[in-house]
């Protein structure tokens, strides 16, 4: 891998840009791999790079129907942060936190994380109960988080409704200043380059039609490009997990739902930190580019559409305007859907299945982004060692049955409550 | 070069606007792009990236270059294409991104350094620790962005709208007219909109008159754009009634958010020209012919006196023919093609543009390639047709799919939803070209995205390093991803990639069109939900009342519900220990109308019930009511409440305000999907009623008082009038004295209010608030939804188990039977003692640094002893009865030692209920 | 944002409606628990068509079963929900 630094980047200026080679290969699949990876987002391919780099698992194809990082990877607002109230989440998410604190270099790719601050508005004394309940559990779990007084909040965000009487008035917040935001598609790029040099093939234009099975036992995978045989298949498809699993012939406590966000024309810089609330389905962040960008409710019900509800959009466009007023005359340039998959409590599935040989990494719901490398990092080493790394081991299959849920939110099983 | 000129046509300019700050004319009907040319202003704005000089490309909203800033205070929209604003009086418009100044900008500096900062640049640079990229990175966001946004609150508003009909047709031009006279023919409720603010599209440009679409019956919608279509003929349009920055006539909104739901759908959305590749191709002057020939004849503007064609198609001799109607010089015609037809121009067969040259203030010539030689035209404008791409945006939003038309090196609409139709030019009515030629001697200075940036050199590079589906090529150049979303560029950069991978256009692929067809005001979008009104408050029937004793309020939800009534100097804090205290020791009243109620009438009411309700109700006698709690499917507790029977087969259920639309949901899922067999009616009664519960040892009295009844026994009901006003009177408690509930319609409970508070009063009582109302029930230990009953809770883990209907049968019971569920370690209900305050929300630690077991759930003051209680869900429950913890909220620095105990304060065998 | 055509009341707009879950996870109260567990915690969710129980919460308040396509969101019939309904 030639590596990119100010140096190589000045030297390539001075021949035209000429010297740069494919940021990773377009390999044929080979009959047979140790580990195949169902799914080339960014879950995907951070598995298989650590497969590579921290088990020495070489033999291992990153499998994608489409382009890598195509599908949720490129499709959320990018906000990273490990804040949950949840111990099991904010374990698992802090774990992550700490692998984006220095991705970029270890991939030698700038993911551009920008820990620029990612606070929760409270906008009562109840809110900032339930604020300070948050930051008490995460500070004793060692996580960084600060209660504000509004007076800060204004400091941080002067374009605020700080008015009594605002719709939804701010009485303070909760700050992770390790949280931020990154850029999404190089996430994808950046770990697809990494596993690459550590000779994973990256296979993409590479759909899985079908699990090959011998003896109960998963042993390969029928695809668009035939079929390669594998020692472990492992499920990384958020998304579209359900029909990945029916293949097996399995059934899986997700449901497949529309989450909506989009981004405003570039304007200088007006929003510094990534802004949420503890009781609106509202954040609001500003991108390097200047574009103001905006994530709202889920759709509520199951669709693959990728084709939200407008409502939903103008939902998140009101809520954000009464939060900042300012936003107002600005103009959203694009929307984008994500298929999210929701699982039943609203915590990922990191486990193995009923079948031996298939795994599954999935039920991201509408916060996998954040966690992409501490997803990675657990599932290369269950599909490495067919042992859950302990902090992925909350994150079982058969938690639904067993009644041992991780239930954020405290609203159940019903995936368009969350 | 020459500057640009109105044509003489004795019309007079009668508007007065001002760009950075220089006052100019303009006439009704001039766009700021065309009264910016008529005053001779060809440098307009400045790129994204390499802040290189631009002007004005294009004659409509795909205009790429020309951005500016328009308006003034909360009014101001940065961003505004000069080509989609209409002069108005006193417009103000700004150049935007250059500092200090448009002709001269330091910015420009980056297109100095263009070789060092190639596409994706940043993502090979920059490393080190995350401090040292966000210091990179604040300069990288100061030189990012374009203009700037307001910060003021915005004057106007907005507003959403809904229509109906059995055609839409989006696109005035000549296709869209014909349609939409035809169906109006027919009889259908027919829309036509248009986001110009003339009807004519196409025809506007060759000065064709188009027939009038009103008086066939159509209705018409001018300066409105489809800007999303969305599922089964749902349609969003976005009305300008105000022009950018411009101040909205008295009453109105300044945009206007319509849904529209059709049952037809035809687009006749028309085609855009594309540019052609070449170096210098984004000079200010370097225009798209058909916009040269717009400027000509709809607004009587020459953009330049010598005018160069470069095309690969018939469309642009017609811009030649304009341009010398108008007076122009007709330099060249270089055309792509070896057989140009015949013209009265020199034309160039086999003629490709190579250069154009110039500086800030724009081209003044162009180098072309003419058969086997190089030439030079001296030229003021550039006039260039790479061909039209159809505008297949809401076709391809809605799920439609594309084919490829070879002629006109384009995408068309293939399939897609049957009610949905293009016609004219969006489905490919437009001239044939001959394909752009693949030479390009100067890759580095050929724009294909202009506002990004985006040189064929940057395609290409791409390629190189693999980003080689076009959504890579999009995302790692940022090609199409500007402003304009690549309405000029899409077809440029998949010509470019398909050379570079050997293969045909379709084979190189398409990225999708997402909404909006042209950006949209989040104000638009927001409509009359903008700001304060963003969720609806919900006011309680005695708003006024409370209101009129300086209540403060609390939101609950959407409700707001008095926190507490403070005497003047009097804190939160101290009013509600005053009310509190009150309520232990005298009376006090207060407002609980916002309780879930519901009507359970029939005879298999109690059926219904014992279904919902996780605890017994069949054995309730008539006149009398209990506690009660219902579950999830899941086994966890949903909502608690109180059950009344009022006769035989008629119930009252109360259940939590915050839950009663989800308890009215699931009232309603249980009986007519899981019994619909059932012989029982529920209706949902929480705003019919107002509830005002009277609390403290003195209650039975007052109510005696002003009943002449006997109050019922703790937990039976009566019916009397208070006031003069009928009420139901249920004996429950909340605060843990003796207490009773009166419900009366909502409208007539103003005076059984008054009246009680006035005893209440007299006697040394208050009103009291949610903050009282939360001391009394901690001290009593009554759970709350939300609280302790947090949704991850079984009854057991809340000490409800003994409840439990032992039968089961009720929702919830299977799932109970979960092992996890029986587990030692789950957290469970307990109480907390401390002689000071304990923080709520604090984690439970046996000291500073161990695990946590467990947190603080509900806190408050002992009410009449000094010390605060607490409630608290902790691992291993009441079996830690006893033991001394650590109460810690390190975010708010407060550490406090509690002693576990039973989880009720006050009055554990309940006889203060008792008379 | 879908219309549907509600038995009831006729096309309306999907902002009217609420999905409830799939016909296959309705949970009867007198089913075993392994059954309840199966039916409430795993879901078909199929890149196609499923039945689903959807109310007309802010309309006539009905329950009633869509047979809808998840990709395409076309609804292929919309019934008033009969508690003998195969699933």
């Amino acid at each position: 891998m030639k590596r990119y630094s100010a140096m190589a980047l000045l030297r390539a200026g001075l021949t035209g840009q000429r010297g740069w080679e494919r940021a990773w290969r377009d390999p044929e699949p080979k009959p047979h791999y140790e580990v195949i990876v169902i799914g080339g987002g960014g879950h995907g391919l951070s598995t298989a790079y650590y497969l590579a780099k921290v088990h020495g698992v070489r033999s291992v194809a990153v499998l994608e129907r489409g382009w890598i990082g195509g599908g949720n990877t490129g499709r959320n607002t990018t906000i990273v942060r490990s804040n949950y109230r949840q111990k099991p989440l904010h374990d698992l998410f802090d774990f992550a936190l700490g692998l984006w604190e220095g991705m970029s270099d270890a991939l030698n790719y700038n993911v551009m994380f920008s820990p620029r601050g990612a606070l929760f508005l409270g906008h009562s004394d109840a809110d900032m109960t339930q604020l300070a309940q948050r930051g008490d559990a995460l500070r004793c779990s060692g996580i960084d988080a600060e209660l504000m007084t509004p007076d800060a909040v204004h400091r941080l965000v002067p374009l605020l409704d700080m008015s009594p009487d605002a719709r939804f008035p701010i009485h303070g917040g909760l700050i992770q200043r390790r949280g931020g935001t990154a850029r999404h598609d190089a996430v994808a790029w950046g770990y697809a380059r990494a596993a690459d040099a550590q000779g994973v093939d990256v296979i993409q234009n590479c759909e899985v039609t079908g699990l090959v099975m011998a003896g109960g036992r998963v042993t390969g995978v029928e695809t668009t490009r035939g079929t390669i045989g594998a020692g472990r298949v492992g499920i990384c498809v958020a998304g579209n997990s359900g029909p990945v699993a029916a293949m097996a012939g399995l059934k899986l406590p997700i449901e497949a739902q529309t989450l909506q966000a989009f981004v405003t024309e570039p304007v200088k810089p007006m929003i510094d930190t990534v802004v949420m609330s503890q009781s609106l389905h509202c954040y609001i962040s500003q991108s390097d580019k200047g574009g103001i960008v905006l994530g709202g409710d889920p759709d509520q019900f199951p669709s693959y559409a990728q084709r939200g509800l407008p409502i939903r959009l103008e939902k998140a466009a009101a809520e954000a305007i009464a939060l900042v007023p300012a936003l107002s005359r600005l103009r959203m340039v694009r929307c984008w859907s994500g298929t999210t998959d929701m699982s039943f409590d609203g915590s990922p599935i990191i486990s193995a299945l009923p079948v031996d040989g298939l795994y599954l990494n999935g039920g991201w719901c509408y916060g996998g982004f954040k966690a992409t490398p501490g997803s990675g990092w657990c599932y290369a080493h269950l599909l490495a060692t067919g042992e859950s790394h302990p902090l992925a081991a909350p994150f079982s299959f058969d938690r639904f049955a067993t009644g041992a849920t991780i239930d954020e939110a405290g609203v159940g099983f019903m995936p368009q409550l969350r | 070069m020459t500057a640009p000129r109105r044509i003489a046509d004795g019309a007079t300019d009668s508007l007065r606007f001002t760009f950075d700050g220089r006052a100019m004319t303009a006439r009704p009907g001039d766009t700021l792009a065309a009264a910016l040319l008529a005053n001779g202003v060809s440098l307009v704005a400045r790129s994204f990236k390499y802040h290189r000089p631009r002007g004005i490309m294009a004659a409509g909203v795909e205009e790429p270059n020309a951005l500016v800033t328009v308006g003034e205070g909360g009014r101001t929209e940065p961003n505004t294409r000069a080509t989609d604003v209409f002069v108005y009086d006193g417009l103000v418009a700004r150049s935007q991104n250059a500092w200090p100044s448009l002709n001269f900008d330091m910015g420009a500096m980056n297109g100095m350094l263009a070789r060092f900062l190639p596409a994706g640049f940043y993502y090979k640079t920059f490393f080190g620790p995350a401090s040292r990229w966000m210091l990179y990175e604040r300069f990288i966001r100061r030189a990012a962005g374009l203009g700037k946004a307001p910060v003021d609150r915005d004057p106007d508003h907005f507003e959403h709208r809904a229509a109906f009909c059995d055609v839409l047709v989006v696109g005035g031009g000549p296709a869209g007219i014909q349609v939409a006279r035809d169906a109006a023919a027919s009889g259908g409720r027919v829309i036509l909109v248009e986001q110009d603010a003339l009807l004519g599209g196409s025809a506007l440009r060759d000065g064709i008159a188009v027939p009038d679409p009103v008086q066939a019956g159509v209705r018409m919608m001018l300066r409105t754009t489809a800007s999303g279509n969305w599922d089964h003929g749902f349609v969003t349009l976005v009305e300008r009634i105000a022009e950018p920055g411009q101040q909205p006539p008295a009453g109105m909104p300044a945009q206007r958010l319509w849904h529209v739901r059709a049952k037809r759908i035809v687009l006749a959305t028309g085609a855009i020209e594309r540019p052609l590749t070449f170096a210098g191709n984004d000079r200010p002057g370097v225009m798209l012919a058909s916009a040269v020939r717009a400027y000509i004849r709809r607004h009587g503007v020459l953009a330049g006196q010598r005018v160069v064609i470069a095309t690969n198609n018939d469309d642009a001799y017609r811009t030649a023919d304009a341009a010398r109607e108008a007076g122009g010089t007709v330099v060249a015609i270089l055309d792509s093609r070896p057989e140009p037809p015949a013209a009265e121009h020199p034309t160039f067969a086999d003629a490709v543009p190579l250069a154009a040259h110039g500086g800030r203030g724009g081209v003044t010539a162009i180098t072309a390639r003419v058969g086997a030689t190089t030439r030079r035209f001296d030229a003021d404008v550039v006039a260039m047709s790479g061909g039209f791409t159809p505008v297949v945006h809401l076709h391809s939003q809605a799920g439609g799919t594309l084919g490829w038309r070879e002629d006109i090196q384009a995408f068309v609409p293939e399939g897609g939803p049957e009610w949905i139709e293009s016609v004219g030019s969006a489905v490919g009515e437009v001239e044939p070209i001959a394909p752009a030629s693949a030479e390009l001697p100067d890759p580095k200075h050929s724009f294909i995205d202009f506002q990004n940036d985006v040189a064929a050199s940057d395609v290409d590079l791409a390629w190189r390093e693999g980003y080689r589906s076009v959504e890579h090529l999009k995302r790692y150049t940022t090609l199409g991803m500007a402003t304009d979303q690549g309405k000029t560029s899409n077809m440029a950069g998949l010509a470019r990639l398909a050379t570079s991978a050997g293969v045909t256009i379709p084979q190189a692929g398409l990225t999708t069109f997402r909404p909006p067809y042209t950006p949209l005001t989040l104000g638009a979008m927001a409509g009359a939900d903008g700001g304060g009104h963003a969720a609806p408050r919900r006011r309680i029937a005695l708003h006024d009342v409370h209101e009129a004793r300086a209540a403060l309020w609390q939101p609950l939800g959407l409700w707001h519900r008095p926190r507490a009534y403070p005497q003047i100097g009097e804190t939160l804090h101290d009013a509600a220990l005053r009310e509190a205290r009150a309520v232990r020791t005298i009376a006090g009243l207060t407002d609980v109308s916002t309780l879930a109620k519901f009507a359970v009438h029939g005879p298999d009411a109690a059926r219904l019930l014992e279904m919902v309700c996780a605890t017994g109700i069949a054995k309730l006698a008539v006149g009398r009511g209990r506690y009660t709690f219902m579950l999830r499917e899941d086994g966890m507790v949903l909502d608690d409440g109180t059950v009344w029977r009022l006769d035989e087969n008629g119930y009252l259920l109360t259940s939590s305000t915050g839950g009663a639309d989800r308890m009215e949901a699931h009232l309603s899922y249980v009986h007519r999907v899981l019994a619909p067999t059932l012989r029982v009616s529920v209706v949902a009664q929480q705003e019919h009623y107002a509830g005002i519960a009277l609390a403290g040892p003195r209650a039975a009295a007052i109510l005696a008082d002003l009943t002449g009844i006997e109050p019922p026994a703790h937990m039976g009901l009566a019916r009397a009038k208070v006031a003069g006003v009928p009420a139901l009177i249920l004996a429950a408690s909340y605060s843990g004295e003796r207490a009773f509930e009166l419900y009366a319609a909502g409208h007539d409970a103003a005076p059984i209010w008054g009246a009680i508070e006035d005893k209440v009063r007299a006697a040394g009582g208050f009103p009291y608030g949610l903050e009282a109302l939360e001391f009394l029930r901690i001290e009593k230990g009554h759970v709350v939804i939300g609280a302790e009953a947090d949704g991850r809770t079984t009854p057991h883990d809340l000490g409800l188990e003994r409840m439990l209907r032992k039968a089961g049968g009720f929702v919830g019971a299977q799932a109970l039977a979960r092992p996890a569920l029986a587990a030692p370690d789950r957290r469970r209900l307990v109480g907390l003692v401390s002689s000071e305050q304990i923080p709520e929300g604090a984690m439970l630690v046996a000291n500073h640094g161990a695990t946590v077991e467990g947190h603080v759930t509900s806190a408050g003051p002992r009410l009449l002893e000094s010390g605060g209680a607490a409630l608290a869900l902790l691992a291993g429950g009441m079996a830690r009865e006893g033991e001394t913890l650590l109460a810690t909220s390190p975010t708010r620095d407060r550490h406090v030692r509690v002693t576990v105990t039973a989880p009720v304060f006050h009055d554990p065998d309940g006889a203060r209920y008792r008379d | 944002m879908m219309l549907i055509d509600c038995p009831y009341c006729g096309e309306r707009a999907q902002a009217e409606f609420t999905y409830e879950r799939t016909l296959d996870s309705i949970v009867s109260l007198d089913m075993p628990v392994e059954e309840v567990l199966a039916r409430l915690f795993s879901r078909a969710n199929p890149r196609g068509e499923d039945r689903e129980l959807w109310r007309h919460t802010f309309g006539c308040r009905q329950w009633l079963v869509l047979r809808r396509h998840r990709r395409t969101h076309a609804i292929a019939a919309v019934d008033p929900y009969a508690p003998d309904d195969p699933e």
